[in-house]
Protein backbone atom coordinates (compact mmCIF):
# COMPACT_ATOMS: atom_id res chain seq x y z
CA UNK A 1 0.00 0.00 0.00
CA UNK A 2 1.39 3.39 -0.92
CA UNK A 3 1.87 6.07 1.67
CA UNK A 4 -0.87 8.16 0.11
CA UNK A 5 -3.29 5.24 0.32
CA UNK A 6 -2.40 4.54 3.94
CA UNK A 7 -2.97 8.14 4.82
CA UNK A 8 -6.30 8.12 3.04
CA UNK A 9 -7.37 5.04 4.98
CA UNK A 10 -6.28 6.51 8.30
CA UNK A 11 -8.10 9.65 7.39
CA UNK A 12 -11.22 7.59 6.73
CA UNK A 13 -10.83 5.81 10.05
CA UNK A 14 -10.38 9.03 11.93
CA UNK A 15 -13.57 10.35 10.48
CA UNK A 16 -15.45 7.16 11.05
CA UNK A 17 -15.94 5.58 14.47
CA UNK A 18 -18.01 2.44 13.93
CA UNK A 19 -18.68 1.93 17.64
CA UNK A 20 -20.25 5.37 17.85
CA UNK A 21 -22.19 4.69 14.64
CA UNK A 22 -23.57 1.44 16.06
CA UNK A 23 -25.11 3.34 18.96
CA UNK A 24 -27.34 5.06 16.41
CA UNK A 25 -28.99 1.76 15.38
CA UNK A 26 -31.27 0.41 18.13
CA UNK A 27 -32.02 -2.87 16.38
CA UNK A 28 -28.40 -3.98 16.43
CA UNK A 29 -28.33 -4.24 20.20
CA UNK A 30 -30.14 -7.52 20.72
CA UNK A 31 -29.40 -11.20 20.96
CA UNK A 32 -30.71 -13.71 18.44
CA UNK A 33 -30.81 -17.36 19.43
CA UNK A 34 -28.68 -16.52 22.44
CA UNK A 35 -25.97 -14.72 20.45
CA UNK A 36 -25.41 -11.04 19.70
CA UNK A 37 -27.08 -10.19 16.39
CA UNK A 38 -24.64 -9.97 13.50
CA UNK A 39 -26.70 -8.41 10.73
CA UNK A 40 -25.14 -9.16 7.35
CA UNK A 41 -28.25 -9.03 5.17
CA UNK A 42 -27.96 -5.37 4.25
CA UNK A 43 -28.26 -6.18 0.57
CA UNK A 44 -31.85 -7.21 1.30
CA UNK A 45 -32.60 -4.25 3.52
CA UNK A 46 -30.64 -2.02 5.86
CA UNK A 47 -31.35 -1.16 9.49
CA UNK A 48 -32.57 2.28 10.48
CA UNK A 49 -30.74 4.85 12.61
CA UNK A 50 -32.45 6.59 15.51
CA UNK A 51 -32.59 9.77 13.41
CA UNK A 52 -34.86 8.09 10.86
CA UNK A 53 -37.05 6.38 13.46
CA UNK A 54 -37.50 9.66 15.33
CA UNK A 55 -38.23 11.60 12.16
CA UNK A 56 -40.97 9.14 11.23
CA UNK A 57 -42.49 9.21 14.73
CA UNK A 58 -42.26 12.99 14.87
CA UNK A 59 -44.18 13.29 11.61
CA UNK A 60 -47.05 11.17 12.88
CA UNK A 61 -47.02 12.76 16.33
CA UNK A 62 -46.94 16.38 15.27
CA UNK A 63 -47.75 17.20 11.63
CA UNK A 64 -49.38 14.30 9.80
CA UNK A 65 -51.47 15.79 6.99
CA UNK A 66 -51.97 15.51 3.28
CA UNK A 67 -49.76 17.68 1.11
CA UNK A 68 -50.16 20.19 -1.73
CA UNK A 69 -53.81 20.93 -0.96
CA UNK A 70 -54.51 21.83 2.63
CA UNK A 71 -54.60 25.48 3.59
CA UNK A 72 -54.07 24.60 7.22
CA UNK A 73 -51.04 24.57 9.47
CA UNK A 74 -50.34 20.82 9.52
CA UNK A 75 -50.66 20.49 5.76
CA UNK A 76 -48.29 23.38 5.20
CA UNK A 77 -45.72 21.74 7.48
CA UNK A 78 -46.10 18.37 5.82
CA UNK A 79 -45.81 19.92 2.35
CA UNK A 80 -42.71 21.89 3.34
CA UNK A 81 -40.96 18.82 4.78
CA UNK A 82 -41.93 16.62 1.82
CA UNK A 83 -40.54 19.15 -0.64
CA UNK A 84 -37.45 19.68 1.52
CA UNK A 85 -36.94 15.91 1.33
CA UNK A 86 -36.87 16.24 -2.45
CA UNK A 87 -34.16 18.89 -2.16
CA UNK A 88 -32.14 16.58 0.09
CA UNK A 89 -32.45 13.73 -2.41
CA UNK A 90 -31.53 16.04 -5.26
CA UNK A 91 -28.35 17.15 -3.48
CA UNK A 92 -27.49 13.58 -2.48
CA UNK A 93 -27.23 12.41 -6.10
CA UNK A 94 -26.28 15.87 -7.41
CA UNK A 95 -29.20 16.22 -9.79
CA UNK A 96 -29.15 19.54 -11.64
CA UNK A 97 -32.74 20.44 -10.77
CA UNK A 98 -35.18 19.42 -8.05
CA UNK A 99 -37.80 18.68 -10.71
CA UNK A 100 -35.64 15.81 -11.90
CA UNK A 101 -36.09 13.98 -8.59
CA UNK A 102 -39.29 11.89 -8.60
CA UNK A 103 -40.54 10.08 -5.52
CA UNK A 104 -41.45 6.48 -6.34
CA UNK A 105 -42.06 3.36 -4.25
CA UNK A 106 -38.58 2.06 -4.88
CA UNK A 107 -36.09 1.04 -7.54
CA UNK A 108 -38.55 -1.42 -9.05
CA UNK A 109 -41.22 1.22 -9.58
CA UNK A 110 -38.64 3.64 -10.96
CA UNK A 111 -37.55 1.14 -13.61
CA UNK A 112 -41.13 0.21 -14.49
CA UNK A 113 -41.94 3.90 -14.86
CA UNK A 114 -39.12 4.39 -17.36
CA UNK A 115 -39.96 1.17 -19.25
CA UNK A 116 -43.62 2.13 -19.60
CA UNK A 117 -43.56 5.93 -19.82
CA UNK A 118 -40.33 6.32 -21.79
CA UNK A 119 -39.87 2.98 -23.54
CA UNK A 120 -43.33 1.81 -24.51
CA UNK A 121 -44.44 4.76 -26.68
CA UNK A 122 -41.04 5.03 -28.39
CA UNK A 123 -39.83 1.48 -28.99
CA UNK A 124 -40.47 -0.10 -32.38
CA UNK A 125 -40.21 -3.72 -33.49
CA UNK A 126 -36.54 -4.64 -33.84
CA UNK A 127 -35.28 -1.90 -31.51
CA UNK A 128 -32.79 -3.16 -28.96
CA UNK A 129 -32.50 -2.79 -25.19
CA UNK A 130 -29.15 -3.78 -23.67
CA UNK A 131 -28.98 -5.25 -20.17
CA UNK A 132 -26.31 -7.34 -18.46
CA UNK A 133 -26.36 -10.89 -17.09
CA UNK A 134 -25.94 -9.56 -13.55
CA UNK A 135 -29.23 -7.65 -13.48
CA UNK A 136 -31.71 -8.04 -10.64
CA UNK A 137 -35.06 -9.36 -11.87
CA UNK A 138 -36.41 -5.84 -11.39
CA UNK A 139 -34.13 -4.63 -14.18
CA UNK A 140 -35.06 -7.54 -16.47
CA UNK A 141 -38.78 -8.16 -16.21
CA UNK A 142 -40.00 -4.58 -16.86
CA UNK A 143 -37.94 -4.58 -20.07
CA UNK A 144 -39.24 -8.00 -21.10
CA UNK A 145 -42.76 -6.68 -20.62
CA UNK A 146 -42.10 -3.64 -22.78
CA UNK A 147 -40.48 -5.89 -25.41
CA UNK A 148 -43.67 -7.96 -25.55
CA UNK A 149 -45.70 -4.78 -25.92
CA UNK A 150 -43.55 -3.20 -28.64
CA UNK A 151 -41.62 -5.93 -30.42
CA UNK A 152 -38.29 -4.59 -29.17
CA UNK A 153 -35.57 -7.11 -28.28
CA UNK A 154 -33.25 -7.63 -25.31
CA UNK A 155 -29.49 -7.94 -25.79
CA UNK A 156 -27.51 -9.21 -22.83
CA UNK A 157 -23.94 -8.24 -21.92
CA UNK A 158 -22.16 -11.28 -20.47
CA UNK A 159 -20.19 -11.25 -17.24
CA UNK A 160 -16.66 -12.58 -16.91
CA UNK A 161 -15.64 -15.42 -14.60
CA UNK A 162 -14.61 -12.80 -12.03
CA UNK A 163 -18.10 -11.31 -12.19
CA UNK A 164 -17.20 -8.24 -14.22
CA UNK A 165 -19.34 -6.51 -16.83
CA UNK A 166 -17.76 -7.62 -20.14
CA UNK A 167 -17.10 -4.19 -21.58
CA UNK A 168 -15.66 -5.40 -24.88
CA UNK A 169 -18.74 -7.55 -25.47
CA UNK A 170 -20.91 -4.55 -24.59
CA UNK A 171 -19.22 -2.43 -27.25
CA UNK A 172 -19.94 -5.16 -29.79
CA UNK A 173 -23.63 -5.26 -28.80
CA UNK A 174 -24.09 -1.52 -29.18
CA UNK A 175 -25.38 -0.63 -32.62
CA UNK A 176 -27.76 1.48 -34.68
CA UNK A 177 -30.79 -0.33 -33.18
CA UNK A 178 -29.77 0.23 -29.56
CA UNK A 179 -32.36 2.48 -27.92
CA UNK A 180 -31.90 1.85 -24.21
CA UNK A 181 -29.03 0.59 -22.05
CA UNK A 182 -30.13 -0.40 -18.54
CA UNK A 183 -27.68 -1.88 -16.09
CA UNK A 184 -26.90 -2.22 -12.44
CA UNK A 185 -24.43 0.15 -10.76
CA UNK A 186 -23.39 -2.26 -7.98
CA UNK A 187 -24.37 -5.92 -8.33
CA UNK A 188 -26.51 -7.21 -5.45
CA UNK A 189 -25.26 -10.78 -5.91
CA UNK A 190 -21.59 -10.17 -6.62
CA UNK A 191 -20.74 -6.74 -5.25
CA UNK A 192 -19.18 -5.77 -8.58
CA UNK A 193 -19.10 -2.02 -9.21
CA UNK A 194 -19.69 -1.47 -12.90
CA UNK A 195 -17.79 1.17 -14.92
CA UNK A 196 -20.99 3.15 -15.28
CA UNK A 197 -19.40 6.32 -16.62
CA UNK A 198 -17.81 4.41 -19.50
CA UNK A 199 -21.00 2.41 -20.08
CA UNK A 200 -23.09 5.57 -20.29
CA UNK A 201 -20.58 7.34 -22.52
CA UNK A 202 -20.51 4.46 -25.02
CA UNK A 203 -24.32 4.32 -25.05
CA UNK A 204 -24.57 8.03 -25.68
CA UNK A 205 -22.27 7.75 -28.70
CA UNK A 206 -24.88 5.41 -30.17
CA UNK A 207 -27.74 7.71 -29.27
CA UNK A 208 -29.12 5.33 -26.65
CA UNK A 209 -30.80 6.39 -23.44
CA UNK A 210 -29.32 5.00 -20.22
CA UNK A 211 -30.77 3.82 -16.92
CA UNK A 212 -28.84 2.68 -13.86
CA UNK A 213 -30.22 0.52 -11.08
CA UNK A 214 -28.63 2.15 -8.05
CA UNK A 215 -30.37 0.13 -5.32
CA UNK A 216 -27.14 -1.35 -3.96
CA UNK A 217 -24.75 1.41 -4.96
CA UNK A 218 -26.27 4.29 -3.02
CA UNK A 219 -25.42 3.06 0.51
CA UNK A 220 -21.83 2.24 -0.48
CA UNK A 221 -20.43 4.67 -3.04
CA UNK A 222 -20.80 8.33 -3.93
CA UNK A 223 -23.33 8.83 -6.71
CA UNK A 224 -23.23 11.95 -8.88
CA UNK A 225 -25.72 11.59 -11.71
CA UNK A 226 -24.33 14.57 -13.62
CA UNK A 227 -20.77 13.27 -13.42
CA UNK A 228 -21.91 9.82 -14.58
CA UNK A 229 -23.95 11.49 -17.31
CA UNK A 230 -26.78 9.00 -16.97
CA UNK A 231 -30.33 9.71 -18.16
CA UNK A 232 -32.22 7.78 -15.46
CA UNK A 233 -31.06 6.59 -12.05
CA UNK A 234 -33.29 4.66 -9.65
CA UNK A 235 -32.74 3.74 -6.00
CA UNK A 236 -34.68 2.58 -2.94
CA UNK A 237 -34.88 4.25 0.44
CA UNK A 238 -34.78 1.10 2.52
CA UNK A 239 -31.37 -0.01 1.26
CA UNK A 240 -29.85 3.29 2.40
CA UNK A 241 -31.15 3.26 6.00
CA UNK A 242 -34.51 4.83 5.13
CA UNK A 243 -38.05 3.42 5.20
CA UNK A 244 -39.48 0.84 2.79
CA UNK A 245 -41.97 1.91 0.13
CA UNK A 246 -40.06 5.01 -0.93
CA UNK A 247 -37.38 5.58 -3.50
CA UNK A 248 -36.09 8.04 -6.04
CA UNK A 249 -36.17 8.08 -9.78
CA UNK A 250 -33.81 10.63 -11.23
CA UNK A 251 -34.48 11.57 -14.84
CA UNK A 252 -33.03 14.24 -17.07
CA UNK A 253 -35.58 17.01 -17.34
CA UNK A 254 -35.64 17.06 -21.12
CA UNK A 255 -36.61 13.38 -21.17
CA UNK A 256 -39.12 13.61 -18.33
CA UNK A 257 -40.80 16.60 -19.95
CA UNK A 258 -41.26 14.67 -23.19
CA UNK A 259 -42.76 11.66 -21.42
CA UNK A 260 -46.42 10.99 -20.81
CA UNK A 261 -47.48 10.31 -17.22
CA UNK A 262 -47.02 6.79 -15.81
CA UNK A 263 -50.15 6.77 -13.65
CA UNK A 264 -53.17 9.04 -13.60
CA UNK A 265 -54.82 10.45 -10.51
CA UNK A 266 -54.74 13.30 -8.06
CA UNK A 267 -51.75 15.65 -7.79
CA UNK A 268 -50.50 14.84 -11.30
CA UNK A 269 -53.13 17.00 -13.03
CA UNK A 270 -53.57 20.70 -13.64
CA UNK A 271 -57.20 20.66 -14.79
CA UNK A 272 -59.63 17.81 -15.28
CA UNK A 273 -62.82 17.74 -17.30
CA UNK A 274 -64.49 14.83 -19.03
CA UNK A 275 -63.42 16.31 -22.35
CA UNK A 276 -59.80 16.97 -21.54
CA UNK A 277 -57.25 16.75 -18.74
CA UNK A 278 -54.05 18.75 -18.60
CA UNK A 279 -51.10 17.48 -16.64
CA UNK A 280 -49.12 19.06 -13.87
CA UNK A 281 -45.48 20.05 -14.26
CA UNK A 282 -42.50 18.03 -13.16
CA UNK A 283 -42.03 16.36 -10.78
CA UNK A 284 -45.75 16.10 -9.91
CA UNK A 285 -46.66 14.74 -13.33
CA UNK A 286 -45.16 11.44 -12.13
CA UNK A 287 -46.51 11.47 -8.58
CA UNK A 288 -50.16 10.50 -8.91
CA UNK A 289 -52.14 10.05 -5.72
CA UNK A 290 -51.18 10.81 -2.15
CA UNK A 291 -47.52 9.83 -1.99
CA UNK A 292 -45.61 8.11 0.79
CA UNK A 293 -45.15 11.41 2.61
CA UNK A 294 -43.55 10.07 5.77
CA UNK A 295 -41.40 7.75 3.67
CA UNK A 296 -39.99 10.68 1.74
CA UNK A 297 -39.30 12.63 4.92
CA UNK A 298 -37.75 9.55 6.55
CA UNK A 299 -35.61 8.97 3.46
CA UNK A 300 -34.29 12.51 3.69
CA UNK A 301 -33.33 11.86 7.33
CA UNK A 302 -31.46 8.75 6.19
CA UNK A 303 -29.65 10.58 3.40
CA UNK A 304 -28.70 13.35 5.84
CA UNK A 305 -27.38 10.69 8.20
CA UNK A 306 -25.18 9.24 5.46
CA UNK A 307 -24.04 12.69 4.33
CA UNK A 308 -23.09 13.68 7.87
CA UNK A 309 -20.87 10.62 8.20
CA UNK A 310 -19.54 11.22 4.70
CA UNK A 311 -20.03 8.68 1.93
CA UNK A 312 -16.29 8.58 1.17
CA UNK A 313 -15.44 7.83 4.81
CA UNK A 314 -18.15 5.14 4.80
CA UNK A 315 -16.78 3.59 1.59
CA UNK A 316 -13.21 3.53 2.91
CA UNK A 317 -14.30 2.00 6.21
CA UNK A 318 -16.49 -0.66 4.58
CA UNK A 319 -13.85 -1.62 2.04
CA UNK A 320 -11.42 -2.25 4.89
CA UNK A 321 -13.89 -4.50 6.76
CA UNK A 322 -15.02 -6.36 3.64
CA UNK A 323 -11.42 -6.95 2.49
CA UNK A 324 -10.64 -8.37 5.94
CA UNK A 325 -13.72 -10.63 5.85
CA UNK A 326 -13.10 -11.68 2.24
CA UNK A 327 -9.57 -12.92 3.04
CA UNK A 328 -10.81 -14.95 6.00
CA UNK A 329 -13.77 -16.46 4.17
CA UNK A 330 -11.62 -17.31 1.15
CA UNK A 331 -9.14 -19.09 3.45
CA UNK A 332 -11.74 -21.65 4.55
CA UNK A 333 -11.06 -24.86 2.59
CA UNK A 334 -13.95 -25.82 0.32
CA UNK A 335 -15.32 -22.29 0.23
CA UNK A 336 -15.37 -20.41 -3.07
CA UNK A 337 -16.26 -16.76 -3.46
CA UNK A 338 -18.44 -15.88 -6.45
CA UNK A 339 -17.62 -12.38 -7.63
CA UNK A 340 -13.99 -11.43 -7.37
CA UNK A 341 -13.93 -8.26 -9.46
CA UNK A 342 -11.20 -5.79 -8.43
CA UNK A 343 -13.87 -3.09 -8.22
CA UNK A 344 -16.39 -4.32 -5.72
CA UNK A 345 -18.05 -3.29 -2.50
CA UNK A 346 -20.09 -4.53 0.41
CA UNK A 347 -20.88 -8.08 -0.67
CA UNK A 348 -19.37 -11.54 -0.21
CA UNK A 349 -21.26 -14.23 -2.12
CA UNK A 350 -19.92 -17.72 -1.55
CA UNK A 351 -20.38 -21.43 -2.13
CA UNK A 352 -19.32 -24.27 0.12
CA UNK A 353 -18.54 -27.75 -1.20
CA UNK A 354 -21.36 -30.17 -0.43
CA UNK A 355 -23.42 -27.76 1.64
CA UNK A 356 -26.51 -26.03 0.32
CA UNK A 357 -26.75 -22.27 0.94
CA UNK A 358 -30.03 -22.68 2.83
CA UNK A 359 -28.39 -25.02 5.31
CA UNK A 360 -25.56 -22.52 5.73
CA UNK A 361 -28.15 -19.79 6.36
CA UNK A 362 -29.92 -21.83 9.03
CA UNK A 363 -26.73 -22.76 10.87
CA UNK A 364 -25.48 -19.17 10.76
CA UNK A 365 -28.83 -17.97 12.10
CA UNK A 366 -28.42 -20.32 15.07
CA UNK A 367 -25.26 -18.29 15.83
CA UNK A 368 -27.10 -14.97 15.51
CA UNK A 369 -25.63 -14.29 12.06
CA UNK A 370 -28.19 -13.07 9.49
CA UNK A 371 -27.26 -13.65 5.86
CA UNK A 372 -29.26 -14.33 2.69
CA UNK A 373 -29.26 -17.68 0.96
CA UNK A 374 -30.85 -18.03 -2.44
CA UNK A 375 -30.70 -16.68 -5.96
CA UNK A 376 -30.93 -13.04 -4.81
CA UNK A 377 -33.46 -12.32 -7.57
CA UNK A 378 -30.71 -12.82 -10.15
CA UNK A 379 -31.57 -16.22 -11.62
CA UNK A 380 -29.82 -15.58 -14.98
CA UNK A 381 -26.63 -14.73 -13.10
CA UNK A 382 -26.89 -17.90 -10.99
CA UNK A 383 -27.27 -19.87 -14.22
CA UNK A 384 -24.18 -18.14 -15.62
CA UNK A 385 -22.18 -19.46 -12.66
CA UNK A 386 -23.87 -22.88 -12.83
CA UNK A 387 -25.44 -22.70 -9.38
CA UNK A 388 -29.00 -22.52 -8.08
CA UNK A 389 -28.12 -20.29 -5.16
CA UNK A 390 -25.31 -18.73 -3.14
CA UNK A 391 -24.88 -17.62 0.44
CA UNK A 392 -24.46 -13.87 0.65
CA UNK A 393 -23.06 -11.78 3.46
CA UNK A 394 -23.76 -8.14 2.70
CA UNK A 395 -22.16 -5.43 4.83
CA UNK A 396 -23.16 -1.93 5.84
CA UNK A 397 -21.48 0.97 7.56
CA UNK A 398 -22.21 -0.44 11.04
CA UNK A 399 -20.56 -3.84 10.56
CA UNK A 400 -17.23 -4.51 12.26
CA UNK A 401 -14.22 -6.78 11.88
CA UNK A 402 -15.32 -8.53 15.08
CA UNK A 403 -18.56 -9.40 13.31
CA UNK A 404 -16.59 -10.65 10.32
CA UNK A 405 -14.76 -12.97 12.74
CA UNK A 406 -18.08 -14.28 14.08
CA UNK A 407 -19.27 -14.90 10.50
CA UNK A 408 -16.09 -16.82 9.73
CA UNK A 409 -16.33 -18.90 12.93
CA UNK A 410 -19.94 -19.75 12.07
CA UNK A 411 -18.94 -20.87 8.56
CA UNK A 412 -16.31 -23.12 10.11
CA UNK A 413 -19.07 -24.55 12.30
CA UNK A 414 -21.14 -25.34 9.18
CA UNK A 415 -18.13 -27.08 7.70
CA UNK A 416 -17.67 -29.21 10.81
CA UNK A 417 -21.35 -30.10 10.95
CA UNK A 418 -21.61 -31.22 7.33
CA UNK A 419 -18.22 -32.85 7.01
CA UNK A 420 -18.19 -36.05 5.06
CA UNK B 1 -32.34 -23.18 19.49
CA UNK B 2 -31.07 -26.69 19.14
CA UNK B 3 -29.67 -27.17 15.68
CA UNK B 4 -29.33 -30.90 16.28
CA UNK B 5 -33.12 -31.19 16.41
CA UNK B 6 -33.10 -30.08 12.79
CA UNK B 7 -29.89 -31.64 11.58
CA UNK B 8 -30.22 -35.00 13.28
CA UNK B 9 -27.60 -37.60 12.41
CA UNK B 10 -30.14 -39.44 10.23
CA UNK B 11 -30.71 -36.25 8.21
CA UNK B 12 -27.01 -35.58 7.83
CA UNK B 13 -26.42 -39.19 6.80
CA UNK B 14 -29.17 -39.16 4.15
CA UNK B 15 -27.85 -35.82 2.87
CA UNK B 16 -24.32 -37.18 2.63
CA UNK B 17 -25.41 -40.44 1.01
CA UNK B 18 -28.87 -40.03 -0.47
CA UNK B 19 -30.59 -43.38 -1.16
CA UNK B 20 -32.15 -44.03 -4.58
CA UNK B 21 -30.31 -41.00 -5.95
CA UNK B 22 -29.78 -40.06 -8.68
CA UNK B 23 -32.08 -42.72 -10.00
CA UNK B 24 -34.78 -43.20 -12.58
CA UNK B 25 -35.88 -46.82 -12.29
CA UNK B 26 -36.13 -49.03 -15.35
CA UNK B 27 -39.73 -48.95 -16.59
CA UNK B 28 -40.61 -45.68 -14.82
CA UNK B 29 -44.25 -44.93 -15.52
CA UNK B 30 -44.90 -42.05 -13.16
CA UNK B 31 -42.71 -38.98 -12.93
CA UNK B 32 -43.03 -35.40 -11.71
CA UNK B 33 -40.88 -32.39 -11.15
CA UNK B 34 -41.01 -30.20 -8.07
CA UNK B 35 -39.63 -26.72 -7.66
CA UNK B 36 -39.17 -24.35 -4.74
CA UNK B 37 -39.07 -20.87 -6.28
CA UNK B 38 -37.83 -19.43 -3.00
CA UNK B 39 -34.44 -21.10 -3.24
CA UNK B 40 -34.34 -22.53 -6.76
CA UNK B 41 -34.29 -26.10 -5.50
CA UNK B 42 -35.72 -28.69 -7.83
CA UNK B 43 -36.42 -32.38 -7.47
CA UNK B 44 -37.74 -35.03 -9.85
CA UNK B 45 -39.43 -38.14 -8.50
CA UNK B 46 -39.69 -41.24 -10.68
CA UNK B 47 -41.77 -44.32 -9.90
CA UNK B 48 -42.54 -47.65 -11.41
CA UNK B 49 -46.03 -48.53 -10.27
CA UNK B 50 -47.51 -51.93 -11.08
CA UNK B 51 -50.96 -53.10 -9.99
CA UNK B 52 -51.22 -50.21 -7.57
CA UNK B 53 -47.89 -51.00 -5.87
CA UNK B 54 -44.76 -48.84 -5.99
CA UNK B 55 -42.28 -51.42 -7.23
CA UNK B 56 -39.35 -49.02 -7.43
CA UNK B 57 -38.66 -45.30 -7.13
CA UNK B 58 -35.86 -42.79 -7.18
CA UNK B 59 -35.19 -39.09 -7.34
CA UNK B 60 -32.95 -36.57 -9.05
CA UNK B 61 -32.20 -32.89 -8.61
CA UNK B 62 -30.48 -30.55 -6.24
CA UNK B 63 -31.58 -29.36 -2.88
CA UNK B 64 -30.61 -28.52 0.66
CA UNK B 65 -29.89 -31.12 3.33
CA UNK B 66 -33.49 -31.09 4.49
CA UNK B 67 -35.09 -31.62 1.08
CA UNK B 68 -32.45 -34.17 0.04
CA UNK B 69 -32.84 -36.18 3.25
CA UNK B 70 -36.61 -35.93 3.05
CA UNK B 71 -36.59 -37.26 -0.52
CA UNK B 72 -34.12 -40.00 0.36
CA UNK B 73 -36.10 -41.15 3.42
CA UNK B 74 -39.29 -41.00 1.37
CA UNK B 75 -37.96 -43.32 -1.32
CA UNK B 76 -36.74 -45.73 1.33
CA UNK B 77 -40.10 -45.74 3.10
CA UNK B 78 -42.26 -46.20 0.01
CA UNK B 79 -40.61 -49.00 -1.90
CA UNK B 80 -43.06 -51.89 -2.07
CA UNK B 81 -45.91 -49.85 -0.61
CA UNK B 82 -49.31 -49.51 -2.27
CA UNK B 83 -50.43 -46.20 -3.70
CA UNK B 84 -53.05 -46.07 -0.97
CA UNK B 85 -50.38 -46.51 1.73
CA UNK B 86 -48.28 -43.80 0.12
CA UNK B 87 -51.24 -41.43 0.25
CA UNK B 88 -51.81 -42.18 3.93
CA UNK B 89 -48.15 -41.54 4.70
CA UNK B 90 -48.15 -38.30 2.69
CA UNK B 91 -51.17 -37.03 4.60
CA UNK B 92 -49.63 -37.97 7.93
CA UNK B 93 -46.31 -36.27 7.16
CA UNK B 94 -47.99 -33.25 5.66
CA UNK B 95 -50.39 -32.78 8.57
CA UNK B 96 -47.65 -33.28 11.14
CA UNK B 97 -45.40 -30.72 9.47
CA UNK B 98 -47.94 -27.97 8.98
CA UNK B 99 -49.91 -28.44 12.22
CA UNK B 100 -49.15 -26.08 15.09
CA UNK B 101 -47.83 -27.36 18.39
CA UNK B 102 -46.27 -30.58 19.49
CA UNK B 103 -46.95 -33.62 17.36
CA UNK B 104 -48.86 -36.32 19.22
CA UNK B 105 -46.74 -39.28 20.28
CA UNK B 106 -48.86 -41.76 18.35
CA UNK B 107 -48.35 -39.76 15.12
CA UNK B 108 -44.62 -39.56 15.71
CA UNK B 109 -44.52 -43.30 16.37
CA UNK B 110 -46.53 -44.09 13.27
CA UNK B 111 -43.98 -42.20 11.18
CA UNK B 112 -41.13 -44.43 12.30
CA UNK B 113 -37.80 -43.27 10.88
CA UNK B 114 -39.55 -40.42 9.03
CA UNK B 115 -40.19 -38.75 12.40
CA UNK B 116 -36.74 -37.13 12.14
CA UNK B 117 -38.28 -34.77 9.60
CA UNK B 118 -40.44 -33.22 12.31
CA UNK B 119 -37.42 -31.29 13.62
CA UNK B 120 -38.05 -28.85 10.78
CA UNK B 121 -41.22 -27.61 12.52
CA UNK B 122 -39.11 -25.26 14.62
CA UNK B 123 -37.92 -23.59 11.41
CA UNK B 124 -40.99 -22.31 9.54
CA UNK B 125 -38.89 -21.12 6.59
CA UNK B 126 -37.62 -24.65 6.09
CA UNK B 127 -40.86 -26.65 6.24
CA UNK B 128 -41.28 -26.34 2.48
CA UNK B 129 -37.85 -27.91 2.00
CA UNK B 130 -39.13 -31.04 3.75
CA UNK B 131 -42.50 -31.14 2.00
CA UNK B 132 -41.25 -30.52 -1.57
CA UNK B 133 -40.36 -34.17 -2.37
CA UNK B 134 -43.67 -35.35 -0.92
CA UNK B 135 -45.71 -32.93 -3.00
CA UNK B 136 -43.73 -34.02 -6.02
CA UNK B 137 -44.48 -37.66 -5.22
CA UNK B 138 -48.17 -36.84 -5.01
CA UNK B 139 -48.03 -35.15 -8.39
CA UNK B 140 -46.20 -38.14 -9.87
CA UNK B 141 -48.79 -40.57 -8.57
CA UNK B 142 -51.55 -38.40 -9.99
CA UNK B 143 -49.39 -37.99 -13.07
CA UNK B 144 -49.85 -34.24 -13.14
CA UNK B 145 -47.99 -32.83 -16.12
CA UNK B 146 -47.42 -29.34 -14.73
CA UNK B 147 -44.36 -28.93 -12.50
CA UNK B 148 -45.46 -28.52 -8.88
CA UNK B 149 -44.13 -25.72 -6.74
CA UNK B 150 -44.11 -25.08 -3.03
CA UNK B 151 -45.98 -21.81 -3.55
Amino acid sequence: MSKAETTALEHGRNLFDVYEVRKDFPVLHQTVNGHPLVYLDNGATSQKPRAVIDTVSHYYETYNANIHRGVHFLSENATREYEAARDTAQRFINAADRRETIFVRGTTEGINLVAQAYGRPRLKPGDEIILSTMEHHSNIVPWQMVCQQTGAKLKVVPVTDEGEFDFEAYLRLLGPKTRIVATVHLSNSLGTINPVKKIVEAARQHGAVTLLDGAQAVPHVAVDVQDIGVDFYAFSGHKVFGPTGIGILYGRQELLDAMEPYQGGGDMIRTVSFEETTYNDLPYKFEAGTPNIVGAIGLAAALDYVSNLGIDAISAYEDDVVAYATDKVADIPGVRIIGTAPEKSGIISFLMDGVHPHDIGTVLDSQGVAIRAGHHCTMPLMKRFGVAATSRASFALYNTKEEADILVAAIWMVKEMFKR
Amino acid sequence: MDLRALYEEVILDHNRNPRNYPKRPEGTNHTAEGHNPLCGDHVSVHLRVENGVIQDLGFEGEGCAISTASASLMTEALKGKSEADAKVLFDRIHDALIADGVTADEVTESLGKLAVLLGVKEYPMRVKCATLPWHTLQAALKQVDEPVTTE
